[in-house]
């Protein structure tokens, strides 16, 4: 599975299912995860290409983990500049569903979409553990399928995942409701235990955990990470009967 | 550039002109014999660049000048399977998996550049390894890593040990494959040769298999990837064949190369998207011996002759001369060779990724490669006098003295736990102890999850990777070694090792079809060095053509040895099988509450060369367990046919630690405790510790039992029930002599390698 340079010629009748777009950047690697969670969630995944300034009709847009561009730098902060995310940064603004898991959270953190950032693990190293985690709120484009509190398994698996903000930060955050998921067994030293947030309107979402990991009992710790795509296809339902 | 001008290079002309000239051959790692035999060769003496070429492909680690005669004895032994579509002598052995499928794997060490500098060194051992896979050109699916160090509580383990697993993880979690398993094993015969053997598997289109020969004159030759640099000159023959001196290794401290697993990643996709698209004619990787070894052996297998221009390559460091060039291990190359009608196809994608791609010379018929410095020829050779047509030694063989005392020297009559009490406190004492503690401390900093197909990673008997999600057929690996075994009789320590490898394989519900071997060695120098290596090919030659599994490459590393000490001899060896249907692979555990315990196979008073032997009285000596491979291929097809009709619930090979390891791996891998009744007059401590070879633990699910038991006296295979798996169990109930409760095998069982490397 390569990835294409143009968008193929769009062949037979139009999809009436949901496109999700994932972009690929030189370093991603969980884009293959995120299609087939895609796929398997009911929705149609489309590639999005970094260096392509073009989202192609998508409903919602996927960043998925890896080390986009090497993580030379800092994690994210050079995918934040691509073609790509000036586009995924306006559509968002205008209340697209976004979602970045690890990598990719960590590109929304550096592009100003979600507050926070991602540094260093407390205990210095990479670390691959299924992380328990609650949901907090189903509020978000993300997690309306969930009952708030529900309790799920993602893969953690990061090096750079401990979640930080200033203490005015982390309460206001608090308040609005834009925590998302948090840690049952803090793996990484993330400030109160925080895996995941929301931007203000609840359309941009970010975690370190992998959903997209969590699709088949063949293969994950569950298939709780089903429930990510039941909820942007819901949440997208209901912005189209409204 | 212009200081590179005004070098004064050893051209082609200035040797003719200067025959006598005094060349540092000897410093380069050749013998006398060995050079002049390169001024035969040439009718003239080598250049400079020439000389470093020779060097670096005539040294052991490139030519397998003392090995081959003995590698030999796979080719000739090897079982004829129309399954292995590439074997022996390519980058990687492939292997059909169906009508359209075909994988390739193969294991390689990086031993010495790992204890110089851990990460680096064994970060770019995981990296040399996945370049082999893609040449091939197949897509890297996941890897291994079979690690050993020295004493768990050596200081300098607390060095080496987080150095390299962070060096195996950091590169395979950039680079995006799933780490599926291994093995992590300390003994003090590795304190000062720590082994650092990596394994990676890809899988293609049978069709994109491609081809190492620059054939088509005229055809341009392209270097892919990283801009060369100084890291790793002289890496292969001055790290790689010299033995590491008492004191001070600062002179190789910069020879170690730096890998940049993003980079690698770029490669991967491009040369997959190239090979994909039919863009490339022949395809080689650059690892050990760089751009030397990449341009003589794909002129070699092609139309023999080739034409460089060496000033083209571009270079990360100033200053540099030819040899330098030639000789550098820089990181994340490959090189291609394309028609001239797709170049310009070829260098767009290249720049799409983000990758340097640069054409440095043509495809030619002249029989010569012949590499210009800024229109100076600097290197004019017959490309095979690299290649393939370095020394072969049949380097003397002499059987260890000591052998004939070892062999008496048998730990079963060691002196024994006989209470209760004492045996309880030795199934802790073993599970606590660094070979047979939990492992995760090292295996959860790799992702073993990534592309979604991990179907058993660590700490199962094998990983079992899924290749495809409409069929589910899949394929599962196991790496296993035993340097104790083959310390006490190589031929049957390797094949305990190949047997436990496949017998792995098999216990994952898997059929083993193929292997592959890294040949862990001290000294080719030492006559009782050649003779235990000797025996253990051997045996592992002889072990694959009983079972009727071909060896389809791997890699020899010799010179682990610090002083006179050499390691234990250690094959380490890598089975492939394949699996129909994922789904129905049989994982490590005890299933659910109330399926029955069983064992298979026999357990007979074999504790010479066992972890007990070891952990209890720092023993080694006896003979090794008696191997049965007739057996093993029975209890391998049992196994299969009982895992395709869903008749396990969970299996367990018995090797390091016996029975009781494997009691306690499974409860500490379930939530569930075992009842386990021993057979009536067995030795409750032999029946625990011995390592006899050829045992399953089984698990089976309630209505089974009968099917199970039938199956395995059709095939005049000895079960045993022990018992069954039981939620209000707490922990492991061994009935009248003892319980140990969850909670106490735990604290002993975890956490010890964290504690013990300070971290």
């Amino acid at each position: 599975m390569s990835h294409p340079p143009t968008p193929p010629a769009q062949a037979g009748p139009p999809s009436d299912r949901a496109r999700i777009g994932i972009v690929t950047f030189p370093g991603s690697l969980d884009d293959r995860d995120a299609a087939r969670a895609v796929r398997l969630g009911g929705a149609e995944p489309v590639p999005l290409w970094h260096d392509d300034a073009m989202l192609r009709s998508v409903d919602a847009v996927f960043l998925p983990g890896g080390f986009s561009y090497g993580d030379y730098l800092r994690c994210g902060a050079i995918a934040r500049f691509s073609e790509v995310m000036g586009l995924v940064r306006e559509a968002a603004d205008r209340g697209m569903p976004v979602i970045g898991v690890c990598n990719g959270f960590q590109v929304l953190c550096e592009s100003h979409l979600l507050p926070g950032a991602l540094v260093r693990n407390a205990h210095l190293r990479y670390r691959n553990r299924p992380a328990r985690l609650r949901v907090e709120t189903d509020k978000t484009a993300w997690t309306a399928a969930y009952g708030a509190g529900a309790e799920v398994v993602f893969p953690a698996k990061h090096g750079e995942g401990r979640f930080v903000a200033d203490e005015a930060t982390l309460d206001r955050i608090e308040a609005g409701g834009q925590v998302v998921f948090r840690y049952l067994d803090n793996p990484n030293g993330a400030m109160r235990d925080i895996a995941g947030v929301s931007n203000e309107a609840g359309n941009v979402v970010g975690l370190m955990p992998h959903p997209e990991h969590a699709v088949e009992a063949l293969t994950g710790p569950s298939t709780d990470g089903l429930g990510v795509v039941a909820s942007v296809l819901s949440y997208l339902r209901q912005g189209a009967a409204r | 550039m212009t200081a590179q001008l005004n070098v004064v290079v050893d051209t082609v002309g200035v040797a003719e002109a200067t025959p006598d000239e005094k060349q540092p051959w000897a410093e380069l790692g050749l013998k006398e014999d060995e050079y002049d035999r390169i001024r035969e060769l040439l009718g003239r003496r080598p250049t400079q660049s020439e000389l470093a070429m020779y060097s670096i492909m005539w040294s052991e680690h490139c030519s397998y000048k003392s090995s081959r005669v003995h590698l030999r004895q796979f080719s000739q032994k090897n079982p004829k399977t129309p399954r292995l579509l590439a074997g022996i002598g390519e980058n990687a052995g492939v292997i059909a998996i169906d009508e359209n499928i075909a994988v390739t794997f193969k294991v390689e060490s990086h031993n010495h550049p790992s204890y110089v500098e851990p990460k680096q060194g064994a970060a770019t051992g995981v990296g040399g390894i996945i370049r082999d896979i893609i040449a091939m050109g197949a897509r890297p699916i996941a890897v291994m890593d079979s690690l050993r160090f020295g004493d768990i509580d050596h200081p300098d383990t607390a060095r080496v040990l987080p150095g390299v697993v962070d060096g195996v993880g950091h590169y395979g979690n950039c680079v995006g494959l799933p780490n599926i398993g291994g093995e992590t094993v300390f003994d003090p015969c590795y304190q000062g040769n720590p082994l650092v053997n990596a394994l990676s598997v890809g899988v293609m289109p049978r069709s994109r298999l491609q081809s190492m020969e620059a054939s088509g004159v005229g055809n341009v030759v392209i270097l892919l990837g990283a801009k060369t640099g100084r890291d790793g000159i002289g890496g292969v023959s001055v790290l790689a064949s010299a033995t590491f001196s008492e004191d001070g290794d600062e002179d190789s401290r910069p020879s170690v190369q730096v890998g940049d697993p993003f980079e690698e990643k770029l490669l991967i996709e491009c040369c997959l998207e190239l090979f994909d698209s039919g863009l490339v004619v022949g395809v080689q990787d650059l690892g050990g011996a760089g751009l030397t070894c990449a341009l003589s052996e794909t002129a070699a297998a092609g139309d023999g002759g080739m034409h460089v221009d060496l000033e083209l390559v571009p270079l990360r460091a100033a200053g540099m001369e030819p040899h330098d060039i030639l000789a550098s291990e820089s990181q994340e190359r490959m090189l291609l060779i394309v028609d001239p009608a797709n170049v310009e196809n070829v260098l767009a994608r290249a720049h799409r990724w983000g990758l340097l791609a640069t054409a440095i010379g043509t495809v030619t018929d002249t029989g010569r490669l012949v590499v210009d410095y800024h229109g100076q020829s600097v290197v004019d050779v017959p490309p095979a006098s690299l290649a393939d047509e370095g020394p072969v030694y049949e380097r003397p063989i002499a059987e260890p003295n000591d052998l004939a005392l070892i062999a008496v020297d048998r730990a079963e009559t060691l002196s024994r736990p006989s209470t209760d009490a004492e045996i309880r406190q030795t199934v802790l004492d073993m599970a606590a102890s660094p070979n047979l503690c939990d492992k995760t401390w090292v295996t959860e900093q790799y992702d073993s999850s990534v592309f979604g197909n991990t179907v058993l990673g660590a700490p199962h008997d094998a990983g079992v990777v899924r290749l495809d999600e409409r069929t589910g057929v899949g394929i599962a690996i196991s790496l296993d070694g035993n340097g104790r075994f083959a310390r006490l009789d190589p031929y049957t320590g390797a094949q305990l090792s190949l047997a436990e490898a496949y017998r792995n394989v098999a216990t994952t519900g898997a059929t083993p079809i193929a292997v592959t071997d890294c040949l862990n060695f001290g000294s080719p120098e030492d006559p009782n060095v050649m003779w235990q290596f000797e025996r253990a090919v051997t045996g592992i030659a002889d072990g694959c053509q009983q079972l009727g599994i071909p060896v389809t490459g791997g890699n020899v590393s010799f010179y682990n040895q610090t002083g006179r000490e050499a390691i234990h001899p250690t094959p380490v060896i890598g089975v492939l099988g394949v699996i129909e249907d994922v789904n129905r692979r049989v994982p490590l555990g005890l299933g659910s509450t109330g399926d029955t315990i069983a064992l298979i196979g026999e357990t007979r008073e074999e504790l010479s060369g066992s972890e007990w032997a070891w952990v209890t009285h720092r023993h080694l000596g006896g003979v090794p367990p008696k191997v049965d491979l007739g057996h093993e291929m029975k209890l391998a097809e049992l196994l299969g046919r009982l895992a395709e009709h869903e008749q396990l619930a969970a299996a367990h090979d018995l090797s390091e630690g016996g029975l009781a390891q494997a009691l306690v791996e499974g409860i500490m891998h379930s939530g569930l405790g075992a009842q386990i009744l021993l057979p009536e007059g067995a030795d409750p401590f032999t029946y625990l510790f011995s390592e006899s070879t050829g045992r399953v633990l089984v698990v089976i699910p309630r209505g089974q039992e009968l099917a199970v038991r039938g199956a395995c006296e059709q095939r005049g295979l000895p079960i045993t029930p022990l018992g069954v798996t039981d939620a209000s169990t707490d922990g492991l109930h061994l009935r009248d002599h003892f319980d140990i409760p969850r909670v106490e095998l735990e604290a002993a069982w975890k956490g010890g390698i964290g504690a013990a490397v300070g971290a």
